[in-house]
C-alpha cells in the first residue's frame, strides 16, 4: 500500500513539474499590477488581505466594471456613472442616471484613493470597499438586478468562465469573487500625481504660481480642517448649511440620530475641477458657485458644522485664488492611465 | 524545471508519505472528533409553521400569517461540565423556513466529549458585518444583507395582518444592526441535563432538536401591536423585537444521542 502511494506521489510530482514548466513557457511578458502607497499618503485601510492582487483578477474586475450586460436592461455599467475622464464621477449629471432612464437621488462620487476610505457613499452606509458595488447592482434606479442573476449570467457567458478560472481557480464564479475582482480594480485606482503632489514630494523641482500659492494659503486657513491633506477629506460627516430643511436626511439614515440630519461625508477635493457638478445632489455646476455658497449661502441649520458658524467671507480675488489652487489637484496621469480605461 | 518546482514536488511527495505513515498509527482518544446535527423546527406557539396559508395570533390578539421567516445562527460554542469551551470555527448557518434542507445543519470535527451547554449568536458577529465579500451562508446574494447600510439581516420576518396599517396590510420585520444603542446581536444559550449531555463520539451523530417560535418576536419584553409597529429595518424598533426574541426564539426540545 505504502509503495503504491509513493509511486503516486512521484507521479503527482512529475505532473506538477510538467504543469509548472509549461505555464512558465507560455506566460506573456506583462507588467504586474501593483498597489503603491504614495510617499505623502498615510497607510491605506484596504490592504488586499484575503484578496491578493493579481493581473488576472484585476483584468477581470475591469471587464466587469465596464460590462453593461450586468444591468437589468443591459444599458448601464459601473463605468456609465463613473467615467474616467471625470475622475470616475459622472460629468454633467446632478444625480446618477440608471436603467430605464431612472434618476437616482444623489451625485455619483469620484472613484480613486478608495483604499484609504473607511466608509462609502455620501452617508457612509457601506463599510467595506468589497461590498460597495452590491448597492448599485441592486438599486432599482441604478442597475436594478441582483447578485444571483449576475452570477448566472457570468456562468453562461464566454469568456467569463475562463477568466474566473484564470483569476480564482476552478468553479469560482461566486458573488464573493465577482466582488473581489471589482475591488482589485477599484482599490488600485490611486490618484497622487497632481501638480500639488509633485510640489509636495519635490519642492526643489516644482512650484506653485503666485496665485496658486495664495490660494493654498487661503485653503489651509479656511478649508483644510475638513478637507484635510493629503486625501483632501477628513472622512467625517458634516453639514455645510445647504438647506434649512434637508430633503435628504444624509447620515441620519445610517445612525438614526437627529444630530446627523443633513450631514454628508466630506468629499475629497482631488480632481475637483474634473468632476462637476458638486454637493451630494449635484446642485452646483461650477466651483465659483461652490465658493459663493461658502461666502454668502450658508444656511443656519441646526446641525451646521461649528467651523462654519462664523461664516467664511471670501473676496472675488480670494475665490479665484482658491480655485487656482484647487486646479493643481487635477491628476492628468490618472484620468488618462490606460490601465483603468475601457478596452 | 527550476529549484522551486523541484522543491514543490518534494513537499508534495513528503506530504503523501507522511499521510500514509500516519494512517498506520492508532488514533489516540485525545484526537477523536465527531459530528452533531442542529435541527430547527419552526413553530408558532407550538403549532407547526405553515407559510402563507395559515393564520396565527400574536400575544396582543392580532391575527397574522407568515410569508418569509429566515434567521442566522452563528458562533456556536459547546461547554463541558468542567467549564472548558469549544468554539466551532466558521459556524454560520442560515435557516430559511421555505428551504427544508436549511433546517438541518451539521457541525463536524468537534472534539469528542460530553457537553452540557450550547450557546450561539442569533445573528452574525460584528466583525463579519464589517468584513469584505463573504461566501457560503454569508453570501450577500442570499437576501439577508443590507446594501444601503451594509450589514446582515439577522432575523427576517414578512407576512400580513388585518391589523397592519401598512400598504397591503404587510408586516416587515428585518432585524439587524451592530452599533449601540441599536445593536441587535443576541446570544442564546441553554444547558443540558448532566444525565443526558451532548455526547460527541467518532462513531455517533447526535442531534439537538430546537423549536423555533416565530411568535416570540412579538412578545416577551413588550407585546407588539401590528397597528403600531408593522415595519422595521434596523434602529430602535428592531431592538424591541430583538429583546423580545432573545430568550424565547429558541427552545431545546430534546437531544437524540
Amino acid at each position: 500500500m505504502k509503495h503504491i502511494k509513493i509511486y503516486l506521489g512521484l507521479l503527482a510530482g512529475l505532473v506538477l513539474l510538467y504543469a509548472c514548466s509549461k505555464r512558465e513557457a507560455s506566460k506573456p511578458a506583462e507588467e504586474p499590477i501593483v498597489f503603491v502607497k504614495p510617499a505623502n499618503f498615510p497607510s491605506p485601510t484596504y490592504n488586499f488581505e484575503g484578496n491578493p492582487l493579481s493581473n488576472k483578477a484585476f483584468a477581470l474586475g475591469k471587464k466587469l466594471f465596464y460590462d453593461v450586460r450586468l444591468s437589468a436592461d443591459k444599458s448601464v455599467s459601473c463605468g456609465s456613472c463613473h467615467q474616467q475622464f471625470a475622475a470616475f464621477a459622472q460629468l454633467d449629471h446632478n444625480v446618477s442616471h440608471g436603467v430605464n432612464n431612472c434618476l437616482g437621488k444623489r451625485n455619483a462620487p469620484v472613484l480613486f484613493n478608495l483604499a484609504w476610505q473607511k466608509e462609502f457613499f455620501w452617508d457612509g452606509g457601506a463599510k467595506n470597499l468589497e461590498i460597495v458595488p452590491v448597492n448599485a447592482i441592486t438599486d432599482a434606479c441604478e442597475m436594478a438586478t441582483d447578485l444571483n442573476t449576475i452570477v448566472s449570467f457570468l456562468k453562461g457567458t464566454n469568456p467569463y468562465p475562463q477568466l474566473f478560472t484564470d483569476a480564482f481557480g476552478q468553479n469560482s464564479i461566486t458573488s464573493q469573487n465577482l466582488l473581489r475582482a471589482l475591488a482589485q480594480f477599484t482599490a488600485t485606482m490611486v490618484s497622487a500625481n497632481s501638480k500639488y503632489d509633485k510640489i509636495m514630494r519635490n519642492p526643489q523641482q516644482y512650484a506653485f504660481t503666485a496665485d496658486e500659492q495664495q490660494g493654498y494659503e487661503l485653503f489651509k486657513a479656511k478649508c483644510a480642517s475638513c478637507h484635510q491633506e493629503p486625501l483632501f477629506t477628513d472622512l467625517s460627516y458634516r453639514s455645510n448649511g445647504l438647506d434649512i430643511n434637508s430633503a435628504d436626511e444624509g447620515r441620519k439614515i445610517i445612525t438614526g440620530l437627529e444630530s446627523d440630519k443633513g450631514k454628508f461625508r466630506v468629499p475629497t477635493l482631488r480632481n475637483i475641477e474634473l468632476s462637476a457638478p458638486y454637493m451630494h445632489d449635484g446642485r452646483f455646476n461650477t466651483l465659483e458657485k461652490v465658493l459663493e455658497h461658502y461666502n454668502s449661502g450658508i444656511q443656519r441649520v441646526p446641525n451646521l458644522d461649528p467651523l462654519l458658524k462664523t461664516g467664511m467671507a471670501l473676496s472675488t480675488t480670494q475665490k479665484q485664488q482658491i480655485i487656482s489652487f484647487l486646479k493643481t489637484l487635477s491628476d492628468d496621469e490618472f484620468i488618462k492611465n490606460k490601465i483603468f480605461s475601457e478596452e | 524545471m527550476n529549484i522551486k518546482n523541484i522543491s514543490i514536488a518534494f513537499v508534495a511527495l513528503f506530504t503523501l508519505v507522511l499521510t500514509s505513515c500516519k494512517k498506520n498509527e492508532t488514533v489516540t482518544p485525545a484526537d477523536e472528533k465527531g459530528a452533531f446535527t442542529l435541527e430547527f423546527d419552526n413553530v408558532v406557539n407550538g403549532n407547526p409553521l405553515v407559510l402563507e396559508t395559515q393564520n396565527y395570533t400574536n400575544a396582543n390578539g392580532d391575527s397574522f400569517n407568515v410569508s418569509v421567516f429566515k434567521y442566522y445562527v452563528s458562533n456556536i460554542k459547546l461547554t463541558k461540565a468542567d467549564g472548558s469551551v469549544y468554539s466551532a470555527p466558521e459556524s454560520y448557518m442560515l435557516v430559511d423556513a421555505s428551504k427544508p434542507a436549511s433546517l438541518l445543519n451539521s457541525l463536524n470535527n468537534v472534539p469528542a466529549g460530553d457537553y452540557t451547554k450550547i450557546s450561539f449568536l442569533i445573528g452574525v458577529d460584528k466583525e463579519r458585518n464589517l468584513a469584505g465579500a463573504q461566501t457560503g451562508a454569508l453570501d450577500p446574494a442570499l437576501g439577508m444583507f443590507w446594501t444601503w447600510n451594509s450589514g446582515y439581516i439577522f432575523v427576517k420576518f414578512e407576512g400580513t395582518s388585518p391589523q397592519s396599517t401598512a400598504t397591503n396590510k404587510s408586516l416587515t420585520f428585518h432585524i439587524g444592526g451592530i452599533v449601540d444603542p441599536n445593536n441587535t446581536i443576541r446570544t442564546f444559550s441553554t444547558s443540558f441535563s448532566a444525565a443526558n449531555p451532548l455526547r460527541i463520539r467518532a462513531d455517533k451523530k447526535p442531534q439537538l432538536h430546537f423549536k423555533v417560535n416565530v411568535a416570540s418576536l412579538f412578545t416577551g419584553k413588550q407585546n407588539i401591536k401590528f397597528g403600531n409597529l408593522n415595519f422595521t429595518m434596523g434602529g430602535a424598533n428592531s431592538v424591541i423585537v430583538a429583546d423580545n426574541y432573545a430568550d424565547g426564539l429558541f427552545q431545546l426540545d430534546h437531544i437524540h444521542n
